[in-house]
């Protein structure tokens, strides 16, 4: 099957800021055999780009638009669509509290009121330190055990107060620790301690 | 009430992700029957069964195959796996579960529709579910179930998992399709339908998690005693979901058509603190309300359309006494304007409007009339637009502002009341 004319030319690969790792580029082979059509690859491709880079900046969204040899339009078009993927940083710990029907009928606001106040920001932001970002979502459709929360990949289901007050602790602890996350931009990757630094 | 398990094996206490306890079981048996049967004996089992969709429009599933074109372009079986709909939970125990119950009921498919490459979507945020579908796959690739020349019987079938990336709207199949394709998650004006113009233009069925893995179980029964297990034109037996203000959330498995209150009472145990019903949704939020007087309904296809309601996934969400269903709304409001994808008028504005008048409602800034006002923009939206997410914002909000209208006048005051 031929690719449809692309919207025009993609980037010159030459001239780009940023570039895949080995891993990666072995990976996008595989995902390129597996669609007729390059473009098919794309989300595919974003998610691994998130991974290596932490969110998609423009320098990113330019290589994913080399190696696929898609116009940067294009790519922007469908990454701009999907919440997952990250037009802007996001913490180390991007903590989603469901607030949906299920979920409200069980005490998810509570949860998000506990939340605002460990980590003194409110749904949609992200802490200056890089650490957290705090989200309302809506059904992870797990509402058997409402409330239910998402920390990163990870679920937790039957959330009460007390689960997520520790679970806060927890994560601030393991952030001080680990640093924000990757690509964030006052990460400095030698040996910047995040916590000195937010608190400088 | 006794619950009707074929799908559902969670009693069991076996590890269904081990391929090896999965065969052990009776797994993949049905390959060698399917293979006796051939394709059209496969497809003439599925019709016999009535299997309808379990994505929540209750297509009939053989009629849907038989659409395919015989023009020698290539075909594919693209899988929903985008459980989104609030409310839902059932797929979720397929994907991380069950995981080749599935994947088994996709050979047996793409050998009746004579497809070779498999797009498994799922959600997004089910990172558990990718991980253990995807294992899945791994290991049937090993064993030579999938792949090229399939234990022996010369079809081919590569099986590929396709993550979303936060899209309630590529739930809806033509969206999914686009966003196989790469493509923002906006759906297609049907006709052409996918059977004949889907995936990279080329014929796609596509079909629910659920009805996949009703497939197996299909043959083995053999089509016409898996259809006497339900209700008339409601084959077989429906994994049903009870959350919400119940003392035993969960999900079940029982035969279609079983009276929506054995559901709540027997097996979801009961309202909590023994209060009575004051809504029901009865299959994710995109299905009109139920009120308590509703209750007995049959749970199946055309029992809930007789009472003005859809069956949609079967996961109900049990609203007691004592809840605030302007609360509610509001929830439901705002998730349908978030996941508008904004191409049709009516759908991105309107579900604005109701959100922006439900959220007025909340703050005791808007009366009775707004009531009105809902009705109002809602008939505006249902109808007017490309794909059913107008009809998904507009039908449950509709209801309540229909049925619930003392309940909510109620709380119009109280608002009032209290901010006076
Ligand atoms: C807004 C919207 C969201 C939908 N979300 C889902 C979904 O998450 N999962 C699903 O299986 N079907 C969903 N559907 C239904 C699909 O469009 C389609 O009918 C279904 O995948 C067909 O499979 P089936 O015949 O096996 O049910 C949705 C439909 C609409 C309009
Ligand atoms: S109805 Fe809504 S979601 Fe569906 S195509 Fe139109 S704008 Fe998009
Ligand atoms: S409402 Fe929270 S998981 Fe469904």
């Amino acid at each position: 099957m031929v690719d449809p004319v692309p919207v025009g030319p993609a980037p010159d690969a030459a001239a780009l800021a940023v570039q895949f790792s080995p891993q990666a580029k072995q990976q996008i082979a595989d995902l390129l055999g597996r669609y007729p059509r390059k473009q098919g690859a794309l989300i595919p491709v974003l998610w691994l780009a998130q991974e290596q880079f932490g969110w998609l900046t423009p320098d990113v969204l330019a290589m994913v638009a080399a190696e696929l040899g898609l116009a940067k339009s294009t790519v922007l078009a469908t990454a701009m669509f999907y919440t997952m993927l990250y037009k802007r940083p996001h913490g180390r710990f991007h903590v989603q509290i469901c607030t949906n029907v299920a979920c409200y009928l069980r005490g998810s606001d509570d949860l998000v009121k506990i939340a605002i106040d460990a980590l003194g920001i409110r749904p949609g932001e992200t802490s200056e330190d890089g650490l957290f970002t705090l989200e309302e979502v809506q059904c992870l459709c797990a509402c058997e055990r409402a409330p239910c929360l998402q920390v990163n990949r990870k679920d937790y289901f039957d959330v009460t107060p007390e689960n997520l007050a520790s679970l806060l602790t927890q994560l601030q602890t393991e952030g001080l620790r680990l640093g924000p996350s990757i690509g964030w931009p006052d990460a400095d990757e030698s040996d910047n301690h995040p916590a000195e630094a937010a608190h400088a | 009430m006794p619950e009707h398990r074929l799908l559902l094996r969670r009693h069991l206490g076996v590890d269904f992700t081990n391929l090896a306890n999965y065969i052990k079981y009776g797994g993949f048996a049905m390959w060698k029957r399917g293979l006796e049967l051939g394709k059209d004996g496969i497809i003439a089992e599925v019709k016999a069964s009535g299997l309808r969709g379990r994505g929540g429009a209750g297509f009939p599933t053989g009629t849907k195959w038989g659409f395919l074109p015989k023009d020698g372009r290539p075909r594919y079986l693209v899988v929903n796996a985008d459980e989104g709909e609030p409310g839902t939970f059932k797929d979720r125990y397929f994907l991380e579960e069950d995981p080749f119950r599935q994947l088994e009921g996709i050979l047996l498919s793409c050998y009746a529709v004579d497809a070779h490459v498999c797009y498994i979507y799922i959600r997004g945020e089910y990172w558990h579910s990718k991980d253990v579908t995807e294992r899945a796959i791994a290991d049937l690739y090993k064993a030579g179930w999938l792949g090229k020349n399939i234990q022996g019987s010369g079809f081919d079938l590569e099986c590929y998992v396709h993550s979303g990336a936060g899209a309630y709207i590529c739930g809806e199949e033509t969206a999914l399709i686009e966003s196989i394709e790469g493509k923002p998650g906006m759906p297609r004006l049907k006709p052409p339908f996918p059977a004949n113009y889907g995936v990279f233009g080329m014929p796609t069925v596509v079909n629910n998690t659920e009805t996949l893995a009703a497939v197996p179980c299909i043959l083995e029964m053999g089509g016409d005693a898996w259809c006497k297990l339900g209700s008339p034109r409601n084959g077989g037996t429906k994994l049903v979901g009870v959350a919400g203000h119940v003392k035993n959330p969960g999900l079940f498995e029982v035969p279609m058509g079983t009276p929506m209150r054995e559901i709540i009472y027997d097996l979801g145990g009961g309202i909590l603190g023994d209060r009575e019903i004051l809504a029901i949704i009865p299959g994710g939020s995109s299905c009109p309300f139920l009120t308590k007087d509703e209750i007995d309904v049959p749970m199946d296809f055309d029992g809930l359309k007789d009472v003005g309601s859809m069956l949609g996934t079967a996961c109900i969400t049990v609203i007691a006494e004592g809840s605030d269903l302007i609360k509610v709304m509001g929830r439901v409001a705002k998730f349908y304007q978030h996941e508008s994808c904004g191409q049709c008028t009516p759908c991105r504005q309107g579900t604005g409007w109701l959100h922006q008048i439900v959220q007025q409602l909340d703050a005791g800034a808007a009366g009775e009339e707004a009531i009105d006002l809902l009705i109002d923009a809602c008939n505006r939206i249902d109808g007017n637009t490309i794909c059913a997410h107008g009809e998904a914002a507009a039908w449950p909000i509709r209801s309540i502002a229909k049925k619930f209208r003392p309940q909510l006048e109620a709380e119009i005051r109280s608002r009032a009341a209290a901010s006076a």
